[in-house]
């Protein structure tokens, strides 16, 4: 039986960029547990035999023409930015100011 | 004569515009007044666009008035679910993330539909990014069924659906992950069909799991609904995912099914898909629907599919998973909201603290599933795992339609639950799709048609019809000759 635990629930939160409350947390990781436990049934009957499938319909790489056609344009493409300057996408700093 | 406009279905109203006898305008105006008076109580649409309904209007009006030829729905209006993009009008998902997005482009369901002078009346509510089955998760408030206001109208595609009951609109734009064409559809007594997976565009449809998402129609008669299939489906460079074949003869099986003749049709009935758990309403209305196809000349007998009993933990492990790598595009980079960004914190800070503001707790928790099940030490027992029930149930289906031409069962096993009856317990609100994620797993089409009212609340119940990849048309027969049998049930008074 799958368990999961109040600090794992921080973790999945770090690594899906969630700053998740103190509160959130407790609620997380009482439904997450149930709901891992209810799903993990997919394990009996998932036998080694059986090839998995990503996508109902099998498709390989799916290639076209390489032609130019018209797309957005610069200002059309900064239209819902939260901040843009000089045509660009303006971001909070990247690096540390160590780095 | 209002009243008239709004009641009439979608074939009926184009038929009048094109022959003159009413105008576009005048119908759209209708349905806007509907709308106006009956959606602070139903909370059917998040955006209203009664300028661009009006224009697109007056632009088929001018095309008729000038003796041009235009297309089999042109005129008529639609409820665009809020998943679709929609150059320069908002499309939020159902989520505050994207409050007050205007897209610079639209989806190719949006052009299709633009093109064939559909008028798009405006967006309507959802569960955020399609995650839910009763539209409560939309961070703009729950949708109610007009049927009993106190009731939930189904999900993700809540909104679309009540809009029909409601008459605010003869047709509709639905998105179906695991059901959300087919369960709101179902408890709202209109007709709701998922295509075969590629068989309709899903370039602009803001992704949720891209190996499930299929959009398809809502209306209010199967008739309606395959007009509106032809509009929207079809090959589309833009989607690398869409089928490369002709769009099924939907409107010509729906009108062949009217004739009511169904002998020698195989029908098999899935056995997982009744007993405990199901309403007893819904299995008598059940019932009755296959007793009505017996008399129209269908052979029906029973058909195992045992892994369909793995469908919903499957659904619930590969829906996440794919949804935690298709919702990190919400960066608060490009688009979108920002949250935090003082000058003080670095990008991540400002992303971690933009998306917990922006998301709702079953997104979050979908994405934290999603995260844990792709992580490595637990991807071969849940996301792999998965993957291999989804080859079991493809091969189930596969069996069934060697023997039946389509395969039947109640589209969800109870009638509309109570609003804020499944909110805090994930589990039971997820068996809503009990019926219809089998469909979406395979990729194969399915729909779901009003079978009556439900004898002991009288509220609607959906009889589900499941047909092989690229067959949509068998299931339009079936439907649109049960339809024709089952006779009208009424509507709600709002």
């Amino acid at each position: 039986m799958p368990s999961i635990s109040r600090d794992e629930v921080a973790h999945l939160a770090k690594l899906a960029r969630l700053a998740v409350t103190e509160d959130e947390l407790d609620l997380f990781a009482g439904q997450l547990d149930v709901i891992l436990q209810s799903v993990a049934s997919v394990g009996d009957i998932a036998t080694a035999d059986i090839p998995p499938t990503s996508h109902a319909v099998p498709l390989t790489n799916v290639f076209r023409e390489d032609v130019v056609r018209p797309s957005l344009g610069q200002q059309q493409a900064l239209s819902g930015a939260p901040e843009a300057e000089d045509g660009r996408f303006r971001v909070p700093r990247i690096l540390g100011e160590e780095a | 004569m209002t009243n008239d406009l709004i009641h009439a279905t979608a074939a009926e109203l184009a038929a009048k515009i094109h022959s003159g006898e009413v105008s576009s305008v005048e119908v759209t105006q209708a349905h806007l007044d509907r709308i106006a008076e009956t959606d602070g109580k139903v909370n059917a649409f998040l955006h209203v666009d009664t300028e661009g309904a009006l224009a697109q209007a007056r632009t088929v009006d001018e095309a008729v008035k000038a003796g041009e030829t235009v297309g089999a729905l042109a005129g008529v209006p639609l409820a665009l679910k809020d998943v679709m993009t929609t150059e320069g009008v908002p499309t939020t998902v159902g989520s505050k993330i994207l409050e007050g997005w205007l897209p610079p482009y639209d989806a190719t369901v949006t052009r299709k539909l633009k093109e064939a002078g559909v008028v798009i009346l405006g967006k309507t509510n959802m569960d955020e990014f399609a995650m839910g089955s009763s539209t409560e998760n939309s961070a703009y408030g729950p949708t109610h069924n007009p049927w009993d206001l106190d009731r939930i109208p189904g999900g993700s595609g809540g909104g679309s659906s009540a809009a029909l009951a409601a008459y605010q609109a003869p047709l509709a734009i639905g998105t179906d992950t695991g059901g959300s064409i087919r369960q709101p559809g179902a408890v709202t007594g209109t007709v709701g069909v998922k295509p075969t997976y590629g068989g309709v565009s899903r370039y602009g449809l803001v992704a949720f799991s891209s190996s499930l998402d299929q959009a398809g129609p809502c209306a209010r008669t199967v008739l309606d609904a395959a007009l509106l299939h032809e509009v929207i489906a079809g090959y589309d460079h833009m989607d690398s995912t869409s089928i490369n074949a002709p769009v099924p003869p939907v409107v010509a099986a729906a009108r062949e099914g009217l004739s009511g003749d169904l002998s020698g049709l195989r029908i098999g009935v899935v056995t997982q898909f009744q007993g405990e758990g199901y309403q007893p309403g819904v299995l008598r209305s059940f019932q009755a629907a296959v007793s009505q196809l017996k008399e129209l000349g269908a052979e029906i007998a029973d058909v195992s599919c045992p892994s369909f009993d793995y469908a919903l933990p499957a659904y619930y492990l590969i829906a996440p998973s794919e949804c935690s790598s298709n919702l990190a595009r919400f960066d608060a980079m490009r688009y979108g909201l920002r949250v935090g960004d003082d000058g003080t914190r670095s990008t991540e800070e400002v992303m971690s603290l933009t998306r917990e503001a922006g998301f709702g707790p079953e997104v979050k928790r979908r994405i934290m599933i999603g995260t844990y099940a792709l992580s490595s030490g637990y991807y071969d027992a849940y996301y792999g795992s998965a993957q291999k029930v989804r080859t079991l149930i493809t091969q189930d289906f596969a069996k069934a339609f060697e023997n039946f031409d389509v395969l039947i069962s109640p589209t969800t096993p109870t009638t509309a639950f109570k609003i804020g009856e499944r909110a805090n317990d994930p589990i039971a609100m997820y068996k809503a799709d009990l019926c219809t994620i089998p469909a979406n797993l395979a990729g194969t089409p399915a729909m779901s048609v009003p079978s009556g009212l439900s004898d002991e609340d009288g509220l609607p119940v959906g009889l589900q019809i499941m047909a092989p990849a690229l067959q949509d048309h068998r299931m339009y027969r079936v439907a649109a000759a049960y339809e024709a049998a089952r006779g009208a049930f009424g509507g709600p008074s709002l």
